[in-house]
């Protein structure tokens, strides 16, 4: 009893010591950040648990058996093993390995999954990026956002990454775990958010020079004024040409641009038929190009 | 140097079975050498890009003719260490340079192969399958190739020198390492040829 | 002149320049001193030709210790340049350059050879043998490392230096995204060395499972010889993973393949695949030795055999298994589906486990023991509760959907670094404080060397705890800079604080070696730690040939049997010895490695193809010589044995 009172009162002093410094991983503002954070508290809980374990046997028996403490004439015992001390230090980690592998199992697919409790379809949304800005495509709404990400809230997202380039990652640490975006096949992230507000989204994964600076503002509203800004956009932006989204691609950091149309219908995304081992015929000129270009270097 | 009478000569001192014992572990990191080219392989089967596929380059004739050439001198290096054994130096050194001859005959159909490939439009930078696939067949051929100029060494050893516990060590390992490249073989035929026949 | 433009350095600062010309006068600066002291002759015969294990080792450490300074020098300017927000010290591309040579170089050129060191020297002495099964080829597993690790240091001054992280992910590290050789430097070191670790491999577990001394069982070999052990059959099955990736890699960059490339079929994820099939079992390459050392040290140092020693040698092998099935944790992120990442994320976490056996068994060792806090030990007592915490870290990362928080983040260098410097660094420095005295004759100096470990393990965590929290609060790892308003500040200038105080923790090393040199006692006996394993038995230092007779054994502590219960180690009269004869190959054909190395990296075919003739030409001469070593006399080890103080009978 007073082992598991001391634990609690423990798993107590980490939670407040790592949410009281308001960290963004640790302050979710979606279901699958609030699950990881969860996933995290606790893992560090326990695994706090062993740490203290290690650390008391390590001072008990330094105390104890300091040769300063001991007669000069002592000598140590020979002591093969013991059979009950090492089934429980078998056995104990491995209780909480069991534990903490159906923890991780069940994350999995939730986080893996559509978040639950919604009740409208999710929003789908491309993001794609670039060297080194990410390129927001909104099929649904027939728009293109580069830097910037606005969200309706109370809504299932369903992020589609893929990468124009080199591998990047698509995180937005309160909303949820960050997942690569690749040039050959499109990966899926879905994500939530609950409360409006800005969050902070960036390229978790190294892509050259501009890597640092390879960041995103995100803003969650409720769906009218997702709505209201859709709209505004339709009326206001200038179309996306495929001339004009070249440019984009080039390497460099761009600022928030918005645009009407989507990439999608000239270049579309490394999925179904345009996968990454059926490259079609459009692709042909590209490729001869480059081979040649590789062959003289 | 400590003779053991009771082994074969390429068993009989304390070095010669620490070299066996090493090339057998050298044979084990060489698996995985080709156990990751053929997983490679595996995954890059499919990802053709604007190139052909397995199934349109390759011929049936050259690669049974390079299986049959492997397979035999697999045999005759088999009847070589036999030979050895037995101390029939002139028996021992027709079979090794039979062996040695089959070696470079698959070799010489092997080029004449990729000569093909690169006439069919399957060059290395055709597509990421071709280059797997011309780099896989290549490392064992580079294999094999290494092994004809090593075996063309031993052979002039065991012709100068005769049958020492050095040569016959010599020619013990090379024999292990020409079935290990007997064996890759076979599985390039099942796996990559005939499952891109298929 | 357009020939010598490849050679220039891309992205040129004062820095480099400076070290231009701080490597040319340290390079006139040797050859200078080598032909005044008349020295050239003494380097070939004892140095460059030799095949003594006991030599290599100590060219492996000297090695070690040479990089540790370079990779810790990239080390400090990456805290420098983080330490304060907007900070212009390095810009963008400085910045990933030193952070991708700083992972190769501690990974591959420091960690490696230290292991490489310790091993090399102790094992043969362990299991009581004269030398490893292959000694020439144990040169030449040396040199293939040298002049690769040379190779990848001139990166630095000629070229460019890699700059697309030690991971080295395609297609960031393909020809259109990174159009200096760098790259190439990267690719062509590594296998180089890599050749060279792969026959380091080869040639102990021949060594271990053939050469021991009568008497010593498998279950009765020394700790560390375990260790040594199963991390060759490791680099066995690993290295040659890394061999083709590399080989992909460089065909990708000279070939125009496309391998890894985003068209016509190539594949990014193949090689991350590739190069962390290897990069997960080259962790516990580097730990499993440094357990094995913390084993020797605690258990000479508690006074008491190592408790749990079939426990201590299941655990190893468990995590030399598992060690193959974890490769997908590192990139969790990946889009694999939960199915495959959870089945991942169960035997990553599995590894705690044995782990965990380990971290107990060592603590039991202490138990009812007689402890001696020396400077080894202080390092072991350290190593226990610091490594604790990179371990546990390491499990929350196992968990795969939260892993989605942590990686990429400065959380996960906090685990890496947390887990490799207590547990590797400490050990190397353990080990070479510990077997010092058996390499140099001397030992170093204590006092010195506890400020040293409360320097460094303080360091240590004043480094890498800050992380944890930063990670958690989105700093993303590789940043060359971050904005005020992140609030990140803080967190990296105590990590800088931290990196200064490691600096000065290993510059108070070579002041102790200096130190130690100049004032330390030259009469300390063979065993001065009052130690319990074989290599103890013999002299300080060790003559050339380990052993004036081969020592029989009954248990794993064969020194401690003969010193507590009247076993007798050396049985029966001298005997002649065979010893192996040195040789200039290994050396010349490496550096025709290195020319070769060059040649490729800036594509000149021609310099290539002529130094792939050499290198054959050096295996077809092997295959020719006959070289059946030398023999010493009985005359000739009565002499020795008697100027060690007396025969050993």
């Amino acid at each position: 009893m007073k082992l598991k009172w001391a634990f609690l009162s423990l798993s107590f002093f980490v939670v407040t010591l790592l949410s009281g410094c308001n960290l963004l991983v640790l302050d979710p503002k979606g279901p699958q950040a609030e699950r990881q954070a969860h996933d995290i508290i606790l893992s560090a809980s326990i695994m706090l648990f062993i740490v203290i374990t290690v650390f008391s046997l390590l001072i008990y028996m330094l105390i104890k058996y300091r040769a300063s403490k001991q007669s000069e004439d002592y000598e140590p015992p020979y002591i093969e093993g013991n059979k009950w001390v090492e089934s429980i230090v078998i056995g104990i980690p491995v209780l909480i390995i069991v534990v903490l592998s159906i923890v991780s199992v069940r994350s999995n697919y939730i986080v893996e999954s559509a978040p639950e409790g919604y009740e409208e379809e999710p929003l789908v949304v491309y993001a794609s990026s670039s060297d080194w800005k990410w390129h927001f495509s909104y099929p649904e709404q027939d728009i293109e956002t580069v830097n910037y990400l606005y969200i309706p809230t109370n809504r299932p997202l369903e992020f589609k990454l893929y990468s124009h380039g080199s591998i990047t990652s698509f995180w937005i640490p309160q909303l949820g775990g960050q997942k690569y975006a690749m040039s050959d096949m499109v990966t899926t992230l879905h994500l939530a958010a609950d409360e409006p507000g800005e969050y902070m989204g960036r390229n978790a994964n190294f892509n050259g020079k501009g890597f640092a600076e390879n960041t995103f503002n995100v803003k969650a509203m409720p769906q009218a004024d997702f709505e209201d800004w859709v709209e505004e956009v339709k009326e206001t932006a200038e179309p996306i040409t495929e001339d004009k989204f070249q440019e984009l691609l080039e390497p460099g950091h761009l600022g928030q641009l918005t645009f009407n149309g989507t990439h999608l219908e000239f270049s579309p995304a490394p999925e179904g038929e345009n996968g990454g081992h059926q490259h079609g015929n459009s692709e042909h000129d590209k490729n001869q190009h480059s081979s040649e270009e590789a062959s003289e270097h | 140097m400590k003779l053991d009478h009771t082994q074969p000569l390429e068993y009989s001192t304390k070095q010669n079975q620490l070299n066996i014992l090493g090339f057998w572990i050298f044979l084990g990191a060489e698996i995985m050498l080709f156990a990751t080219l053929f997983a490679s392989y595996f995954t890059l089967e499919d990802r053709i890009g604007n190139g052909p596929s397995g199934g349109e380059i390759f011929g049936i004739t050259p690669v049974m003719i390079e299986t049959i050439l492997l397979l035999t001198s697999s045999f005759t290096i088999g009847l070589t260490v036999n030979a050895m054994r037995i101390g029939n130096k002139k028996a021992m050194l027709t079979f090794f340079v039979i062996t040695l001859l089959l070696g470079l005959a698959f070799l010489g159909v092997e080029i004449y192969e990729f000569y093909h490939y690169v006439h069919v439009g399957a060059g290395l930078q055709t597509s990421a399958f071709t280059a797997i696939l011309l780099t896989t067949l290549g490392t064992h051929g580079a294999h094999v190739t290494f092994g004809l100029f090593w075996g063309l060494f031993i052979v002039s050893q065991v012709k100068k020198r005769g049958i020492t516990t050095e040569t016959t060590n010599k020619s013990f390992i090379f024999s292990l390492y020409w079935h290990f490249l007997d064996v890759v073989w076979i599985f390039i035929f099942s796996f990559i040829y005939l499952k891109g026949m298929m | 002149m357009e020939f010598f433009d490849r050679f220039a350095i891309p992205h040129p600062s004062p820095l480099i320049y400076a070290s231009m010309v701080a490597i040319g006068l340290t390079v006139i600066a040797i050859i200078a001193g080598l032909t005044y002291f008349k020295k050239w002759g003494y380097l070939w015969r004892e140095w460059l030709t030799t095949v003594d294990h006991k030599r290599i080792g100590i060219m492996y450490l000297l090695s070690a210790l040479l990089m540790l300074f370079r990779g810790g020098a990239d080390a400090i300017m990456m805290r420098a340049q983080l330490s304060v927000p907007e900070n212009t010290l390095l810009d963008a591309q400085h910045y990933n350059e030193i952070f991708t040579t700083h992972g190769v170089v501690m990974i591959i050129f420091m960690a490696m050879p230290f292991i490489m060191a310790l091993m090399n020297f102790v094992v043969p002495l362990q299991i009581g043998a004269r030398d490893v099964a292959f000694p020439r080829l144990n040169a030449l597993s040396f040199w293939l490392f040298f002049m690769g690790a040379m190779l990848f240091n001139i990166s630095f001054v000629i070229g460019g230096s890699p700059d697309a992280g030690w991971t080295s992910y395609f297609p960031l590290a393909g020809n259109e995204l990174s159009t200096s050789v760098g790259t190439n430097y990267y690719m062509i070191a590594i296998q180089i060395a890599g050749l060279g670790t792969l026959m380091t491999g080869i040639n102990f577990i021949v060594t271990i499972f053939k050469m021991r001394a009568p008497g010593m069982t498998l279950m009765k070999m020394p700790m560390f010889t375990w260790s040594a052990l199963i991390t060759n059959i490791i680099i066995v099955f690993a290295f040659p993973v890394l061999t083709v990736a590399l080989a992909m890699g460089t065909m990708d960059r000279l070939f125009g393949t496309h391998f890894f490339a985003t068209t016509n079929g190539g594949m990014d994820m193949l090689w991350a695949n590739l190069f962390w099939v290897w990069g997960h079992p080259e962790v516990y390459i580097l730990i499993l030795p440094a357990f094995g050392i913390y084993s020797e040290v605690i258990s000479a140092f508690a006074r008491r055999n190592l408790y749990g020693y079939k426990s201590m040698v299941g655990s190893m092998v468990i995590i030399s298994l598992l060690s193959f099935f974890v490769w997908v944790h590192h990139f969790f992120t990946m889009g694999q589906g939960a199915l495959t990442n959870s089945i991942f994320s169960i035997t990553t976490m599995a590894i705690a486990v044995p782990t965990g056996i380990k971290i107990f068994n060592w603590l039991f060792t202490l138990w009812k023991g007689k402890i001696e806090v020396t400077v080894p030990m202080l390092y072991s007592l350290g190593f226990i509760p610091i490594f604790t915490i990179g371990g546990v870290t390491g499990v929350m990362l196992g968990m795969s959907a939260a892993d989605y928080q942590y990686h990429n983040t400065m959380f996960l260098v906090a685990h890496f670094h947390l887990v490799i410097i207590p547990g590797v660094v400490f050990a190397m420095i353990a080990g070479l404080t510990y077997w010092w005295p058996k390499m140099f004759g001397f030992m170093l100096n204590e006092r010195i060397g506890k400020w040293t470990f409360w320097f460094i393990a303080i360091g240590t965590c004043v480094a890498f705890f800050p992380m944890f929290i930063s990670g958690l609060d989105g700093q993303a790892r590789r940043m060359y800079t971050y904005s005020e308003s992140t609030g990140f500040g803080i967190w990296n200038m105590l990590s800088f604080f931290g990196a200064i105080l490691l600096a000065i923790g290993f510059a108070l090393i070579v002041y102790n070696i200096y130190y130690s040199i100049r004032y330390a006692s030259r009469d300390i006996g063979d065993d001065p730690w009052n130690a319990r394993s074989l290599e103890w038995a013999t002299h300080n230092p060790v003559p050339d040939y380990n052993f004036a007779i081969t020592p029989e054994v009954s248990s794993s502590e064969g020194l401690w049997d003969a010193k507590k219960r009247g076993h007798t180690l050396f049985k029966g009269p001298y005997k002649e010895i065979h010893m192996p004869s040195n040789s200039g190959v290994p050396f010349i054909m490496s550096a025709i490695f290195f020319v070769f190395g060059f040649a490729m990296i800036f594509s000149m075919w021609i310099v290539a193809i002529i130094s792939a003739i050499g290198i054959f030409a050096c295996m077809a001469h092997r295959s020719f010589e006959q070289d059946h070593g030398y023999h010493i006399s009985v005359d000739e080890i009565k002499q020795t044995e008697a100027k060690f103080g007396g025969a050993k009978e």
